[in-house]
């Protein structure tokens, strides 16, 4: 998995969750909090997506690394890696 | 459904169950509703009678926002459930008032769009204009989801900022009538979210009522895996080492749970509880119950006159009182609820209906032999009309009772008997248990009792317990 494919992931799971955020014009160096209306809940939410559909999990202490779609990208694509 | 286990039980298939559960489902867990009705929907579902479905409670849904507004509940709810805010088809009120005096001399209009009470407020109370916009500061500025909050009185924080007595009764009244379990005051955090969803937010509701809105998290529940048990209640909940371990269902079914959250009351769940807890369920049971009226016309509301409104707050004397009735019912101060008048885009219901809710008192109906009380709700329903009347554009009797279909009427026994909640409290208990904690380590409360009001805040609390209880703690590894 590429880190551009891993971007994709993650914006999936966004977009289900804020449907009503327009993903379009997303940065993947800016903030998420930044750009979009997410709140805590959503973060969760990403965090808990991620688990349901690829099996993959984020500690509390590493939610930071999740702040931006590169930042994402970094932290999640070796994630991915190790799981095959 | 002997020594079934799951994850997590729910008891009340209610707006908050429903919306715990669907979240839970959703991320994996086994989850089980037992619901002791055979209709979902709790405090706010819908019945039929001679052909026609009636809401139980719900004269508007609060915290509407127009599409595009976020980081309201009505957002979070609908992002946290997964579901298109098109599903609820929400129609938005035309305009409601709070209108106080023996004809409702003094009223204050109020819409979906903020600007216009505040322009009430400044045309009719100038003196009360700063103080005004410093409440509305401080009820902007308060976090009023926070679990942990201590009780303030909203007395005496209002009294901060506003001094006329009758704009203070005024902004309570419609506050208190949608929502306050407590007689005469509110805490302050009740305040702050009754005050959003009221006049920050506003009112709509969709054409077909309440059940869409069930209809809808039924379906989610379902697609998710959720399972329901109906006309199955729990009938006691068994405690061992500090946890509930088994649920005694009233079928004579048994099953366990690692966890359960229970959305049927504070005092319900605790007296459902073995050992039970009866003393810190008498501390805490609500007194506040009513009646209400409805009527079934042939025309719209319109048709006489009463089109304008949806929503009627009213209060005929020097001082509003927000406390259980003394007699059968209270006829001083009430809620008038026209459904014809939300903007339905055109669309509209088939007949007209009016509403009219009061403060009653539960022992004076609870106990009276069966034709007593036929007779005494016939009479009430009477005096019930003409009081709220009083607030209307005035109508020939003769005009309305040509024009009447059908009428139903629902007393503080009828509440006891549909939603459980003991003395027919609506709104459950008067200090209410925000983190959700109980004595018992794996029982949760969700629902009236957990403290987020009105249907989008029943929806928010089981999606807030379920995800502080029991799904955080596992995303975070900690389970």
């Amino acid at each position: 998995m590429t880190k551009e494919d891993c971007k994709k992931l993650v914006v999936d799971i966004i977009a289900d969750i804020a449907p009503d955020e327009d993903l379009s014009t997303i940065k993947p160096d800016v903030r998420l909090r930044d750009q979009l209306q997410l709140d805590s809940m959503d973060f969760l939410d990403i965090v808990m997506e991620l688990r349901k559909r690829h099996g993959i999990e984020v500690p509390e202490t590493d939610y930071p690394q999740l702040a931006s779609l590169d930042s994402c990208a970094d932290y999640l694509t070796p994630k991915f890696a190790t799981k095959g | 459904m002997k020594n079934s286990h799951y994850d997590v039980a729910i008891i009340g298939a209610g707006m908050s169950g429903l919306a715990a559960g669907i979240r839970l489902a959703h991320f994996g867990k086994k989850v089980c509703i037992f619901e002791r009705h055979n209709a979902p929907g709790g405090l706010n579902s819908f019945y039929s009678l001679g052909g026609r479905k009636f809401d139980v409670g719900l004269h508007a849904m609060t915290n509407y926002v127009p599409p595009g507004v976020k980081g309201t509940p009505l957002g979070k709810l609908l992002r946290q459930l997964r579901i298109d805010r098109e599903e609820f088809a929400l129609c938005p009120q035309k305009q409601s008032r709070i209108a106080f005096g023996p004809r409702g001399e003094t009223s204050l209009r109020f819409t979906n769009d903020f600007a216009v009470l505040d322009a009430e407020i400044a045309a009719k109370f100038p003196s009360q204009a700063d103080g005004w916009r410093r409440l509305v500061e401080t009820v902007r500025a308060y976090d009023d989801v926070s679990l942990d909050a201590r009780p303030v009185s909203a007395r005496e924080v209002v009294a901060d900022h506003l001094t006329d007595p009758l704009l203070t009764d005024m902004i309570f009244c419609p506050l208190m009538y949608y929502g306050s379990a407590q007689e005469r005051d509110m805490d302050f955090a009740q305040f702050v979210i009754m005050f959003k969803a009221l006049f920050l937010e506003g009112f709509a509701r969709p054409r077909e009522g309440v059940r869409v809105v069930i209809r809808v998290l039924l379906e989610k529940f379902r697609a998710a895996g959720g399972e329901r048990q109906m006309k199955c209640g729990v009938a006691r909940i068994i405690e061992q080492q500090g946890r509930a371990s088994r649920l005694i269902l009233e079928n004579g079914g048994e099953i366990t749970a690692d966890y359960v959250i229970s959305s049927i009351g504070y005092a319900e769940t605790m007296r459902l509880c073995e050992p039970p807890q009866t003393v810190s369920a008498a501390q805490n049971t609500g007194t506040l119950t009513f009646v209400e009226t409805i009527t079934v016309t042939r025309q719209p509301p319109a048709a006489w006159g009463w089109s304008e409104d949806t929503i009627v707050f009213f209060n005929d004397s020097d001082c509003f009182e927000y406390t259980r009735a003394e007699g059968q019912v209270d006829l001083r101060s009430g809620v008038i609820c026209l459904p014809n008048n939300f903007d339905y885009a055109g669309g509209t219901l088939p007949e007209g209906i009016f509403r009219v809710t009061c403060l009653a008192n539960y022992d004076r109906w609870a106990h009276l032999p069966e034709e007593e009380y036929q007779a005494d709700k016939r009479r009430w329903f009477n005096e019930v009309q003409h009081s709220a009347r009083r607030f209307l554009p005035s109508v020939d009797d003769a005009v309305l009772a040509a024009a009447q279909l059908a009428t139903d009427m629902f007393t503080p026994r009828t509440i006891r008997k549909f939603t459980g909640h003991l003395n027919g409290a609506i709104y459950g208990a008067p200090h209410k248990v925000r983190d959700g904690r109980t004595h018992l380590a794996n029982l949760y409360l969700c629902g009236t009792d957990q403290g987020f009001l009105g249907i989008v805040g029943a929806m928010l609390s089981g999606i807030s317990m379920a995800n502080y209880h029991i799904l955080q703690g596992e995303a975070a590894g900690r389970a």
